[in-house]
């Protein structure tokens, strides 16, 4: 069996979705997994091409993870393919920028396995997937307010901060340990 | 944001409905693990999982240390399985620095990973058992075959559960003296175990009505939700990454995948019992085949590890999934983006769907089935 190359999945997109904006990303290490980089309007299409085409079938959306840059978010699926038994491919998209417009569509509509990966995402990067079901934090809790995952992202120095009812609970300890304690 | 996890029915629930948060500290939770269950009577008509009791954000602290820093930190994500997540790591560093592994090396990391995967499913059966309601016996008898295992872990790596035996282009430190002659005696009886677990757990009428027809999932949706490992075979697909990768040593060995029929519970408990079968197969082979020489390659300086500058993803089959690591590297000593693929989460994508129109009780036995590990789901 023959390895599928990236270059063999572009001509079949090129060839089926010519108004598709996908290219090739370079990967300069010796893995040689060079990626797609799919334009974010275009991700849901073409996300359903490559699963259902009879020559890809990458029905397998194994991995998907994001990655901060200084410009942009990125987020990135590693595809494989169950029927055909080939993969990796890995298809990227890009946020338009790191803030306001951090935001991709959600493919979980065509790999249900994608669901708790992008919340995941989401919830460590700040990545708002589009369409996606049900896009709440996965690990850290709903009223945490910043994306530990981001490069510039700074941690509390102060074990005391935590942006939760759990400050409440330290001014009552506060206050009970002030009042007399009650003799038995 | 939709409602808050903490309490997702609130406002909704019809009068007939009952509403039950199970755990985070429920024994059958496999630790800090949480559901929301809507009831009507006993049917489950609604279960959200709630996940991050355990999370400490392991991707964080290993982008903040050198490459190698991160390998005794992966023991703890499944840690009934750290030599496998050495493994997978090792393996995603070395296809991103290209980095070949000596021969015994390779050896070493498959009989190290198979009897990982033989303790694993050996464990399994207990805690299955013990979810359905038969608690402590069989477990019991898991944990006395595991122990011994541990104890061969123990004089190999002088940890019993948290190995740190991987390194980029092969393993930290060869076998002790005579080392090899007692794992194959220790393995050779282990065939009598699995004969003596199969007997007393396989035909039992109890478990049995537990475990058939309870939580079915076809192929084409455990495909579709991504799950790996043991859950993904159990349902009739053919998928072994051992095979399908083709990594490591495993061509050369002669094995087979077993694969489910009916995709239930009592398939992915049949499951563990055939694999751990095909374990042993395996480690007899590579414990009779394994030569002479070097267990790392001398060329990788470990300390101060600088992989070229790019990004690679590199998975191993282990006991619980495709464990998975994508790595990125901007050429320096610390990795600017690392990034575990979790089995043992991406497994629970379908808890809800398995789990649907069962009872209450049946919910534990769904989730034991699935087998996961909470320092890997939270990481």
């Amino acid at each position: 069996m023959s390895p599928l190359l990236p270059q063999t999945v572009l001509d079949r997109l090129h060839a089926a979705l010519p108004q598709a904006r996908v290219e090739l990303v370079n990967n300069p290490s010796p893995s040689g997994q060079h990626a797609l980089l799919v334009h974010r309007e275009d991700a849901v299409q073409v996300a359903e091409f490559l699963k259902n085409d009879p020559e890809l079938l990458l029905d397998y959306a194994s991995d998907v993870s994001g990655v901060d840059y200084p410009e942009y978010l990125e987020a990135v699926y590693h595809l494989f393919s169950i029927a055909k038994k080939h993969g990796p491919i890995v298809l990227k998209t890009r946020t338009g920028d790191r803030g306001a417009d951090a935001s991709v569509p959600s493919l979980t509509r065509v790999w249900k396995s994608a669901d708790f990966q992008e919340r995941e995402a989401f919830d460590l990067f700040g990545i708002r997937f589009e369409g996606h079901p049900d896009l709440r934090r996965l690990l850290m809790w709903e009223e945490f307010e910043d994306f530990p995952l981001r490069k510039d992202y700074v941690a509390p120095n102060d074990c005391e901060y935590e942006p939760t009812p759990h400050g409440d609970i330290v001014q009552k300890a506060a206050a009970a340990s002030a009042s007399p304690v009650p003799q038995a | 944001m939709s409602a808050s996890s903490s309490n997702f029915f609130s406002g909704t629930a019809d009068a007939g409905a009952l509403e039950v948060s199970l755990g985070p500290h429920h024994p059958s939770t496999h630790g800090v693990f949480r559901m929301n269950v809507r009831m009507e009577g006993e049917t489950v008509v609604k279960l959200q999982p709630v996940f991050g009791y355990l999370h400490r954000n392991h991707e964080k602290i290993a982008e903040k240390n050198s490459w190698l820093a991160a390998m005794p930190y992966t023991d703890r994500l499944d840690y009934i399985c750290s030599g496998t997540n050495n493994w997978a790591y090792a393996v995603a560093v070395e296809k991103l620095a290209g980095i070949e592994v000596p021969e015994r090396a390779e050896y070493l990391r498959v009989i190290v990973g198979e009897m990982t995967r033989l303790q694993n499913h050996t464990a399994f059966l207990g805690f299955i058992l013990g979810d359905m309601g038969a608690w402590g016996s069989a477990l019991m008898y898991a944990f006395r075959e595991r122990e011994k295992i541990l104890d061969l872990f123990e004089e190999l790596t002088g940890a019993r559960m948290m190995l740190n035996y991987a390194r980029f282009g092969g393993v930290r430190c060869d076998t002790p003296a005579g080392w090899l002659d007692k794992a194959r005696a220790y393995l050779a009886t282990y065939p009598a175990f699995l004969d003596e677990m199969e007997q007393f757990l396989t035909g039992n009428e109890i478990l049995l009505s537990r475990l058939q027809g309870v939580g079915v999932l076809s192929a084409q949706r455990a495909i579709n939700g991504g799950l790996s490992g043991p859950v993904l075979r159990a349902s009739g697909v053919d998928y072994d990454i051992r095979k399908v990768d083709g990594y490591s040593i495993y061509p050369r060995l002669k094995f087979r995948v077993p694969r489910g029929e009916v995709g239930d519970c009592f398939d992915r408990f049949m499951l563990r019992l055939l694999e751990a079968r095909e374990s042993l197969k395996i480690l007899q082979q590579a414990l009779d085949q394994i030569p002479e020489g070097p267990v790392v390659n001398p060329a990788v300086k470990q300390r101060g590890f600088k992989p070229p500058a790019g990004e690679a993803y590199g998975r191993i089959e282990g006991p619980k999934g495709e464990l998975g690591f994508h790595l990125v590297s901007n050429g320096t000593e610390k990795p600017y983006r690392y990034h575990v693929r979790p089995p043992s989460l991406i497994n629970l994508t379908l808890l809800e769907e398995m789990c649907l129109g069962t009872k209450i009780a049946d919910v534990m036995v769904i989730l034991g089935s699935i087998d996961i590990v909470l320092g890997e789901v939270d990481r």
